[in-house]
């Protein structure tokens, strides 16, 4: 039956959070959207473990994925500490308007 | 009914599979960093529900404290923090978004083709696996903590080292000159 899910349905679903993470840091100009895409990105990477730990019946990527987790909520905070010391500096929170090291 | 019986999780993954694209698509697309962040919101739960789907209870739990809660928060301060009022002039995406495009057309061409013909052997799947401890079934909170004590004990610590570190960091960050 086609219809059951299988490790590619998460890898696929798992793709396209990332394609969809990547273009959004890439495109968008508000810093708060950017650091919301890069959560995406590191949400699809925990997707990917639990599928292959599911796969490989290993607990080990669960594991990882807690580890994941911490290090995405670290980055939150510092990425919205630079947000907040940037919006002091310029009053915006455009990307396009950092231009300190522009000669 | 027996339909619902028998593909009732299939079902699950695709609903919940929807709701995390449309709520990526959303943080995306939106203009406005506060509708970004719901649809955000959306995402994390429509994917810590995937995590049950796939044994992974404890982490999917972990997932809606830490992202649903935590993070959601952290993001909704920030952006009630700063004035977005002037929004409507700024222009929504950057002059690069159509090599942004094009760069995400050629990694979800290039994987999608491996991830769509490798194939996964459904007979190495045992998920009992997920809540043994040392053979005995007790739970997948009790089997993920096991594992985090014994075996990954060095990561464990040093975890705590960076989240101390970030959090230095974000204060020094955050703090008036």
């Amino acid at each position: 039956m086609t219809f059951a899910v299988t490790t590619n349905h998460y890898l696929v679903l798992s793709l396209l959070l990332f394609t969809i993470g990547v273009f959004g840091i890439v495109a968008r100009k508000n810093m708060i959207t950017v650091l919301m895409s890069i959560e995406l990105v590191l949400n699809s990477v925990n997707l990917n473990l639990i599928a292959f730990s599911y796969q490989l019946s290993d607990l080990t990527g669960q594991i990882f994925a807690v580890f994941t987790i911490t290090v995405a909520a670290g980055e939150a905070a510092v990425g919205l500490g630079i947000l907040i010391a940037l919006y002091r500096l310029r009053e915006t929170t455009t990307l396009d308007q950092a231009t300190e090291l522009r000669g | 009914m027996e339909f619902l019986t028998a593909h009732g999780a299939d079902l699950l993954f695709y609903v919940f599979a929807f709701l995390a694209l449309t709520g990526a698509l959303g943080v995306v697309s939106m203009r406005n960093p506060m509708y970004g962040a719901i649809s955000l919101l959306l995402t994390f739960l429509a994917i810590a529900a995937l995590f049950l789907l796939r044994g992974a209870e404890f982490v999917g739990m972990v997932q809606i404290f830490v992202y649903g809660g935590g993070i959601m928060v952290l993001f909704l301060f920030v952006i009630m923090l700063v004035n977005l009022h002037r929004l409507p002039e700024i222009k929504l995406f950057a002059g690069q978004s159509p090599l942004a495009a094009v760069l995400a057309i050629v990694l979800l061409a290039f994987f999608g083709w491996f991830f769509v013909h490798v194939a996964f052997d459904p007979a190495f799947v045992h998920p009992e696996v997920f809540r043994a401890v040392k053979g005995e079934n007790l739970g997948n909170s009790q089997a993920v903590a096991w594992g985090l004590y014994t075996q990954q004990l060095l990561p464990f610590e040093i975890a705590s080292v960076f989240l101390l570190i970030a959090m230095i960091g974000a204060v020094v960050l955050g703090r008036k000159q």
